[in-house]
């Protein structure tokens, strides 16, 4: 039951994180940085990518997570994000698109 | 046989105390004055760069990190099958470590770690050492030769070469397949998995087949496997066989190679014996020669057992273990040692502060495969920490390519230049 616990408690800080700047910020910035961090391979460090695949420093957060859940519900075809995109949940899909949306755009 | 696991701590303490006991640990001194929180880390591949950069940008630079490597420069893994099919050379695939060291304050090493010795804290080199508040080793993976008759290291350096770690090896075995013949047979072995880059034989399979097609048509490739199936990508690999190189690529399931003719060229399996023109044993393997020296080694002998919250070793506190050396249901493949470097480091820098760690950590590994000169197929899952099993667990949704393309070629290339810059920029 640690799991839910735990979700769940991402889930009421990322809430509080909107109202009250002091509520555990280091802790929820420091989780969607990591699950981010691992986007990297092809998105480049912090989004931003240096070939091919999309730069996602900056993009929009409500354009990210339509396109995550277009990604998962395959209304949206790719060659490998239908993939990744089932491996998350509509929670992480938001604390991605905080982290990326807060990223500097770094033009090369 | 099983070493009963207290009887293999003593051994491993005894091997550090031989080893930190040379005379040289007492007069030796400290290579680079620790000022504040120190992390070391042994090994600048995939894992151990990314560790060193991620562990600076994301303290703020308030930790010094020391990053200990014995090549002077880094050479990737990943893609490196496509310097035998010859569409990219050593090369394309190499990176100095100059930015690690200028833009992110890293101190940087070449050199060879001697000994560890976990009680002290400390890294022995050959001129000196290095006190750490946390270890973080990186070391890849070492061969078993000793599981192949006749294969030794100086065997794989200068006449059978695995090239299972990119460099000279590789440029050998191309040169070799340029040497050899139209009409001569290339024979691979692949050892029982657990191994580095699970579709990577078959991937190799795929580029030695298309220099083939296009310069020597009559030749063939045989693949002696110690496995009872192909371990990765299974149909994409078959129909690439089938479809790009009709008669020419040969699979044969359980043909574990126990022995070796140099001379001859020709490997033994439990079945017959093959003489080949050219050869790549590709022996089986463990954890980098490091991970023994830090005693962290499990009671198989091979792997590192850790904890996935940190990758702080089961044996050793203060002593993190990432990559291709950790026991885990992980391919081990670089961009997996990478993520690992990254939930390493946060949590190493969580521990600094007397905090928790990430109870969550959620990592990705996608893996390009070479099937042509111009067409990829990937395996890509998502991995979270299960709290039951104490594991990293494949979540919901993974899974390989529909079919080969090349669009996913244009990608494969897009993933090294990414991962690269990710790594080492």
């Amino acid at each position: 039951m640690k799991i839910i616990t735990h979700q769940t408690s991402v889930i009421v800080c990322t809430i509080l994180l909107s109202l009250t700047a002091g509520c555990a910020t280091h802790r929820v910035d420091t989780h969607a940085r990591n699950i981010a961090s691992s986007c990297a391979a092809c998105h480049g460090t912090n989004g931003n990518s240096v070939g091919g695949a999309p730069v996602l420093a900056g993009l929009d957060k409500t354009y990210f997570v339509e396109q995550m859940k277009a990604f998962k519900s395959g209304s949206r075809p790719a060659t490998l994000m239908n993939q990744h995109a089932k491996g998350y949940s509509d929670a992480e899909f938001e604390l991605l698109a905080s982290f990326f949306a807060a990223q500097k755009h770094e033009p090369r | 046989m099983l070493i009963d696991r207290r009887d293999f701590l003593k051994l491993g303490a005894a091997g550090i105390a031989i080893g930190a006991f040379p005379g040289i640990a007492f007069a030796s001194t400290e290579l680079i004055t620790k000022k504040g929180q120190r992390v070391v880390i042994v090994g600048a591949g995939f894992g151990g760069a990314t560790a060193a950069k991620y562990l600076r940008m994301w303290s703020d630079n308030t930790i010094e990190v020391v990053l200990v490597e014995r090549n002077p420069v880094f050479i990737s893994c990943p893609m490196s099958n496509t310097v035998l099919g010859g569409t990219r050379t050593i090369s394309d695939l190499t990176q100095s470590y100059d930015t690690l060291k200028n833009k992110y304050g890293i101190n940087l090493i070449q050199g060879e770690v001697s000994a560890i010795d976990p009680d002290k804290k400390t890294v022995i080199l050959a001129n000196g050492h290095l006190t750490y508040d946390r270890l973080i080793i990186s070391p890849g993976v070492d061969f078993m030769f000793d599981k192949i008759e006749g294969l030794t290291a100086q065997v794989t350096d200068e006449s059978i070469p695995h090239a299972w770690k990119a460099g000279a090896q590789t440029v050998m075995l191309r040169r070799q397949l340029e040497a050899m013949p139209d009409g001569g047979v290339f024979v691979m072995s692949i050892p029982a998995a657990p191994y580095r880059c699970p579709p990577g034989p078959y991937e190799r399979a795929c580029q030695v087949a298309a220099y083939f097609k296009n310069f020597k048509p009559k030749s063939k490739v045989l693949i002696l496997d110690a496995n009872p199936d192909i371990t990765s990508k299974k149909g994409l690999f078959m129909a690439a066989w089938k479809d790009l190189y009709p008669g020419m690529v040969e699979y044969r399931p359980n043909h574990a190679v126990t022995k070796v003719d140099v001379a001859g060229k020709t490997v033994s399996t439990e079945v017959e014996d093959i003489k080949a023109d050219v050869l790549n044993i590709i022996p089986p393997m463990k954890a980098g020669m490091v991970a023994s020296m830090a005693g962290v080694v499990g009671a198989d002998g091979r792997w590192c057992a850790v904890d996935f919250l940190s990758y702080e070793s089961k044996v050793h506190k203060n002593i993190h273990v990432i990559g291709d050396s950790v026991s885990a249901a992980l391919p081990k493949s670089g961009h997996m040692a990478s993520a690992q470097a990254k939930v390493c480091v946060a949590a190493i820098i969580e521990l600094m502060q007397g905090k928790q760690p990430d109870q969550n950590p959620t990592v990705v590994n996608t893996c390009y495969s070479m099937v042509s000169n111009n067409e990829a197929v990937h395996v890509a899952n998502v991995f979270r920490f299960n709290v039951e099993k104490q594991a990293m667990i494949s979540a919901e949704g993974g899974g390989v390519s529909a079919a080969r393309s090349e669009i996913e070629g244009d990608y494969a290339a897009f993933w090294l230049q990414n991962i690269m810059s990710d790594v080492l920029l």
